[in-house]
């Protein structure tokens, strides 16, 4: 069993109309079945409302299935002991920067998590210098979050949950928020955690630049997992993604219809410099054969 | 105008009053407010002054900083000194119609002016160099012994560091709102007290909106990170008191027993 497993996981609200009468019931995750390893990097993609947020919660033991099970480190999230060892081990960070940064300075919102976990002092201030390094935020221990950008208040977030010693860290859309730039900064900071210190990283989002390095995806629609696989099995099945109302990169989406039109490439190309070896590899194949129809027009294209 | 205000605005400095236990900031607040009022001479308000002055000089926080919190009570100082002004029965100084200024007035008002303007900057150098939070730290600290009575201390606490961190957040988040209804004609200049209350009602319904779900949104985050009230909870920087803080509280007791022995004897 991995360090996240949910069985035949569900999760149901009731709709409520003004006066409080229920209109009826939304199945928000549809049994789902997830197995992650330890290490891994898994990036969970959906559109608005196809339950991936709700997924994340159930992680973390804020919301509690309807029906099926959720394990963390084999501990059963409905088990009440088990409640702040699951979190401490499966920290969470959230979409918006501001509203989940407590303290008043960068290094007393990161030593918020350890100060409640209730360790020692020195150690708390030896985890903080620690994980303001690991995000890239050291010299900004001193300032106020106020005076900093998205980006940086979120790589902050991050650094409070690493303060922590998770196992695994779940990023609810936490780049939704920000800027390109910002976006860059958080995903290499989340990269870095997963390369080099090993860390389990569940990325939930619907940028799908951000998942081509994931190990394995996720993608959800109306609260059940409809496609699983690497990065490079889901994106050569660009069909099935626009049927989901989701984007594909641009450099995806062009090899995609190169290939339509009769470009020998593979499928699933993820990467601007991917493409310009594939089409260079077809162009040179074409130059040694050169009585293949059609190398003109290719060129051209290209 | 709510921009003004400069409680619970942290100024980032190095000095001697920033590195002081928050416990001897507080305190001593306190004790300069009780003192303002136990001193009813000038030279109270003299030695006030001095006392006032030497630590806005030691905090290294630009002075216009201070008076900045000062703008947003102009108007009660205003109202205080002209009731205090013309509403003080005593010696006539001058009688226009049926307005009169007396010399009590005179000095009540005048004093008051001060009171209230010490008093401002007085809790602005504790505010302006004292993180919010080691200052709720500091208030948990010293009403511990409430524990006893079943006083939610910690909880309090909490709340307090809480609402100074979103201070800033929700002014600004007021900012954007009334840009946004100003966008769509939105007036918030014009007309009386009555109209311009009444157009503050589509500013303050969203912002409570958006306060709620800011609430929620950071409980749930600090649940994520394990918090569960005061319980096993240990500090990152736990409240020690240094050779300087017990200085510190020598220069309190001198200052606190001249200003009584003032009040006593003056």
């Amino acid at each position: 069993m991995g360090i996240i497993k949910t069985d035949k996981l569900v999760f149901e609200y009731i709709r409520r109309d003004e006066e409080g009468n229920v209109e009826g019931i939304t199945r928000a995750v549809d049994e789902v079945d997830l197995d992650v390893r330890q290490g891994d990097f898994v990036a969970v993609l959906g559109h608005n409302g196809s339950g991936k947020s709700t997924l994340a919660k159930h992680i973390n033991a804020i919301l509690y299935p309807t029906e099926g099970t959720v394990w963390v480190d084999g501990m059963d999230t409905k088990e009440d002991k088990d409640l702040w060892n699951i979190r401490q081990e499966a920290g969470m960070v959230f979409q918006n920067p501001d509203n989940q940064i407590i303290g008043q300075v960068v290094e007393e919102d990161v030593g918020f998590g350890p100060e409640n976990m209730g360790i020692p002092t020195e150690e708390i201030w030896e985890r903080v210098e620690e994980s303001l390094k690991a995000v890239g935020m050291y010299q900004y221990r001193k300032f106020s979050p106020n005076k900093l950008s998205g980006g940086q208040k979120q790589r902050v977030s991050i650094a409070g949950v690493i303060a922590m010693h998770p196992k695994c860290i779940i990023l609810d859309e936490p780049t939704a928020m920000l800027d390109p730039n910002g976006r860059k900064e958080v995903v290499r900071a989340v990269r870095a955690l997963n390369d080099v210190e090993g860390i389990t990283v569940i990325l939930i989002t619907h940028y799908m630049e951000e998942i081509i390095h994931a190990d394995k995806v996720f993608v959800m629609d109306k609260g059940k997992i409809a496609m699983q696989g690497t990065p490079r099995e889901i994106f050569s099945q660009v069909g099935k993604l626009k049927h989901l109302r989701l984007d594909v990169p641009q450099v995806t989406l062009l090899a995609h219809e190169l290939k339509k039109s009769g470009v020998n490439l593979p499928d699933g190309i993820l990467t601007v410099e991917e493409l310009t070896q594939e089409l260079m590899h077809v162009y040179e194949s074409r130059k040694s054969a050169p009585h293949l129809v059609g190398l003109e027009n290719d060129r051209e294209r290209v | 105008m709510l921009r003004d205000i400069t409680l619970g605005q942290y100024y980032q400095t190095d000095s001697v009053i920033h590195k002081l236990d928050p416990r001897v900031k507080l305190i001593a607040t306190v004790c300069f407010i009780i003192s303002l009022f136990i001193v009813g001479s000038w030279v109270g308000y003299a030695v006030a002054a001095v006392f006032l002055a030497v630590s806005v000089k030691l905090s290294n926080v630009p002075f216009k900083f201070m008076v900045k919190g000062m703008r947003a009570i102009v108007f009660i100082l205003l109202i205080t000194v002209v009731f205090n002004l013309f509403l003080t029965p005593g010696e006539v100084l001058l009688s226009v119609w049926k307005i009169r200024i007396t010399k009590e007035g005179l000095r009540m008002a005048l004093q008051m002016a001060v009171r209230l303007s010490f008093l401002i900057i007085g809790s602005s150098v504790m505010t302006l160099t004292t993180t919010p939070n080691s200052l709720t730290d500091a208030m948990e600290k010293l009403m511990k012994p409430l524990k006893i009575f079943k006083v939610p201390v910690h909880e309090v606490a909490m709340m307090m560091s809480i609402a100074l961190r979103f201070i800033p957040i929700l002014l600004e988040e007021t900012d954007k709102i009334m840009k946004a209804q100003i966008a769509r004609g939105a007036d918030f200049e014009s007309g009386n007290l009555i109209k311009k209350a009444k157009a503050m009602v589509p500013l303050l319904v969203p912002l409570f909106i958006s306060a709620f779900r800011r609430a929620n949104d950071l409980a749930m985050a600090m649940e994520a990170r394990c918090y569960r009230g005061g319980e096993h909870r240990t500090k990152m920087k736990p409240l020690k008191y240094a050779a300087r803080d017990k200085a510190a509280y020598g220069i309190l007791a001198v200052y606190f027993g001249v200003c009584i022995a003032i009040g006593v004897f003056l």
